[in-house]
């Protein structure tokens, strides 16, 4: 069904402007969530809404929707990223997830906390992206049972 | 404290949230759907919760409704098969009075921002007093989500890499 995408001119020229735009905001949201409303969640589903409406309106197969793609070969990758975060935290001899304890010297504990935030905003929104994608695809793909 | 236009919002969160029940063809279910999770990210909006209110209206109002037309392009569009037989007089006579009882509770919950509430007097102020000087975070919230509370993230994080896999298993019948 997302194979051909939309035939509408309207559809099209709407989604080449908007597109760029959704994810731009959506970086802006993610990397912003420490100083307003916003953070890994959000910014991830953003992330995902602008490449699912890539899928959905150029479809599968045009060239534009080839990260969507490539990106299902990050599945797990944010979690990884998270827990393997407070997996450096349990090496740098604290409790897992206390980024305090982050060993990068030069940094004050504050700063390790804040850094810690932002990795983990990162691996939040990357697990999101990726399996918002992913579901579309996976919901997709039951119509195209038939076709084989 | 006027209701000049909370009011209307809420009847119109009643309205939708009914109106997605009722209504036969599916489309028009999702959609209204679709409007009830933007009026409910504005009521979240409205009591100062701007990061639910932010995820509300991404989440519900856009990723939800793309999931829900995805599955209903697969299915039919129109709910022909599916009989609603008329609720029992069990069910009309007990649920009005339920709802009453739960007004009677609701009578003695806190008031809304009420610092003496039980909400707000336990850890509530050490984050407010301690999360800056701590993290570098200005908004509480991202801070005790990633750094106080980051164990449960994390595990929430789990579970959304978990429905990615589980909806892969179920539905994927080809390599891609």
């Amino acid at each position: 069904m997302i194979r051909d995408g939309h035939d509408s001119v309207i559809v099209r020229r709407s989604g080449q402007f908007l597109i760029p735009l959704i994810q731009l905001f959506g970086l802006y949201v993610l990397f912003f969530g420490q100083y307003g409303p916003g953070g890994g969640f959000v910014g991830g589903v953003m992330l995902g809404a602008g490449l699912i409406g890539g899928l959905l309106i150029f479809g599968s197969e045009a060239r534009s929707s080839a990260i969507s793609e490539r990106i299902l070969d990050g599945d797990g990758l944010g979690l990884l990223i998270f827990a393997g975060l407070g997996g450096l935290c349990l090496i740098g001899g604290g409790e897992f997830l206390n980024y305090a304890n982050l060993q990068i010297p030069g940094l004050e504990e504050p700063s390790r906390r804040h850094l810690g935030i932002i990795v983990t905003q990162i691996g939040v929104a990357l697990d999101i992206t990726v399996a918002a994608v992913s579901i579309v695809f996976s919901l997709a793909s039951v119509g195209e049972q038939e076709d084989d | 404290m006027t209701y000049s236009f909370e009011l209307p919002l809420l009847i119109l969160l009643i309205l939708t949230a009914g109106g997605a029940i009722i209504v036969k063809d599916l489309l028009s279910a999702v959609l209204i759907l679709g409007s009830y999770s933007f009026f409910l990210a504005l009521v979240w909006a409205w009591l100062g919760a701007v990061d639910v209110a932010f995820v509300e209206a991404v989440v519900g109002a856009g990723l939800a409704t793309v999931f829900f037309l995805l599955t209903l392009f697969n299915t039919a569009l129109k709910d022909t098969i599916i009989y609603r037989p008329p609720p029992p007089w069990s069910a009309v006579l007990a649920l009005p009075a339920l709802g009453l009882l739960l007004l009677y509770a609701a009578d003695d919950l806190p008031a809304f921002g009420d610092p003496m509430s039980p909400a707000s007097t336990h850890v509530a102020p050490f984050y407010l007093e301690n999360a800056l000087a701590d993290t570098e975070t200005p908004n509480v919230v991202t801070a005790v989500l990633m750094d106080y509370r980051a164990l449960d993230t994390m595990l929430e994080t789990a579970v959304i890499f978990t429905s990615g896999i589980a909806c892969w298993l179920v539905l994927r019948r080809k390599h891609t």
